[in-house]
């Protein structure tokens, strides 16, 4: 058997995977890793998120995969070009954990959480469901989308590997 | 807003130097704690793209042990002290003559030593740095982590994520040689840091 065709997504970045093939992100940590699925048409996406709002960009010629608010509406642009369609997609999502535990005295450091609330908003406005996340706590994440079945595999340090 | 991009040999040697001072009395402050020479490389200073940035520890994935601190004051930033794992444990057993032991993970007592080493250490860099700036810089309370490097490291580049999709830091690698324990000091100033810094030491523009 060939061996699966894996597209890689790096930091502040998005793209998408047709016909069976894999596409992966490392290494999440407040990062979300947002991946959108339409079984139909085979086609799977991911954008690996670092902020929660353009709003706070302070460079003119941003980088639309970097924010929540953004990276969403460009990553079911590319999707609809490559063939798939809105109402078939649905959204699993993972990462936004925070990594470091201070007394919060700084907003920054609930990036994580503001990251996967700004994706669950940025979905919601186009009604894309969301299946399935695996958000929050304290620990990295790398994810990994098969476009073939839409199973989303999650490894970190602690907890091995897991599907959802 | 300042362009990274033209900072010329001038600004970087002097960001260098700042990472070769910091990282100097830290490597001695962890010679004193391990009673061995400790080494140190002649620091890097570079703008990486985030992506790259993980890789000098050996990539996104790589499982690391990492102390991180905000630097606050007059130049806030972030640090963060990277030791790889087998490094980690063999110190531990220096430092405290705990057991190595087999198993994966670190227990309460670990990471908390950990973090005073890091503690130490980060506070030998930035007092040091004070001293020669004139600016004030003090470490928050340290936080210790067992993760993929690629998760850590990002943490300390929210600041410059509002600005661009790369960042300027300061690595100094160190090893205690016989032992072949590694680890990694990363400085990554705030953007609007490196004025500050510069005007401290009287760097004005090229």
């Amino acid at each position: 058997m060939m061996e699966q065709q894996t597209v890689k997504v790096g930091m502040a970045d998005l793209n998408i995977a047709l016909n069976g093939a894999l596409i992966r992100t490392s290494g999440l940590g407040s990062c979300v890793g947002v991946t959108l699925y339409d079984s139909v048409a085979g086609i799977a996406g991911m954008a690996h998120v670092m902020l929660p709002s353009s709003e706070i960009a302070r460079e003119s010629n941003f980088n639309v995969a970097k924010y929540a608010d953004t990276a969403i509406p460009a990553l079911i642009q590319a999707m609809e070009n490559a063939g798939a369609s809105i109402p078939r997609m649905v959204a699993k999502m993972a990462g936004g954990a925070q990594m470091f535990a201070f007394a919060s005295q700084n907003d920054s450091m609930r990036i994580g959480p503001r990251n996967v609330e700004s994706c669950k908003l940025a979905l919601g406005q186009v009604s894309i469901p969301i299946r399935a996340e695996d958000t929050g706590a304290n620990f990295g994440r790398t994810i990994e989308i098969d476009s073939a079945t839409g199973k989303l595999t999650i490894r970190s340090v602690q907890f091995g590997i897991k599907e959802i | 807003m300042n362009d990274f991009n033209g900072l010329g040999p001038y600004k970087l040697d002097v960001l260098k130097e700042v990472g070769n001072i910091g990282a100097g009395n830290a490597a001695t402050a962890l010679s004193r704690l391990l009673d061995k020479p400790v080494d140190m490389a002649v620091p890097k200073v570079s703008l990486l793209p985030f992506e790259e940035i993980a890789e000098i520890v050996g990539g996104a994935e790589q499982t690391v042990i990492a102390v991180f601190l905000r630097v606050e004051g007059e130049a806030p930033g972030n640090m963060f002290f990277i030791i790889e794992e087998p490094s980690a444990k063999r110190m531990m057993h220096r430092l405290l003559s705990l057991e190595i032991r087999e198993q994966e993970g670190y227990s309460e007592m670990e990471l908390s030593a950990l973090c005073e080493i890091g503690n130490i250490l980060a506070g030998s860099y930035l007092s040091s740095l004070a001293d020669f700036t004139g600016l004030s810089m003090m470490p928050t309370v340290p936080s210790a982590a067992l993760d993929m490097a690629g998760a850590i490291l990002s943490y300390g580049l929210l600041q410059f994520g509002e600005m661009g999709d790369s960042a300027l830091l300061i690595e100094t690698a160190f090893l205690e040689g016989r032992d072949m324990l590694e680890g990694h000091f990363f400085l990554i100033p705030d953007p609007g840091s490196f004025n500050k810094i510069f005007l401290a030491l009287g760097v004005t523009s090229e």
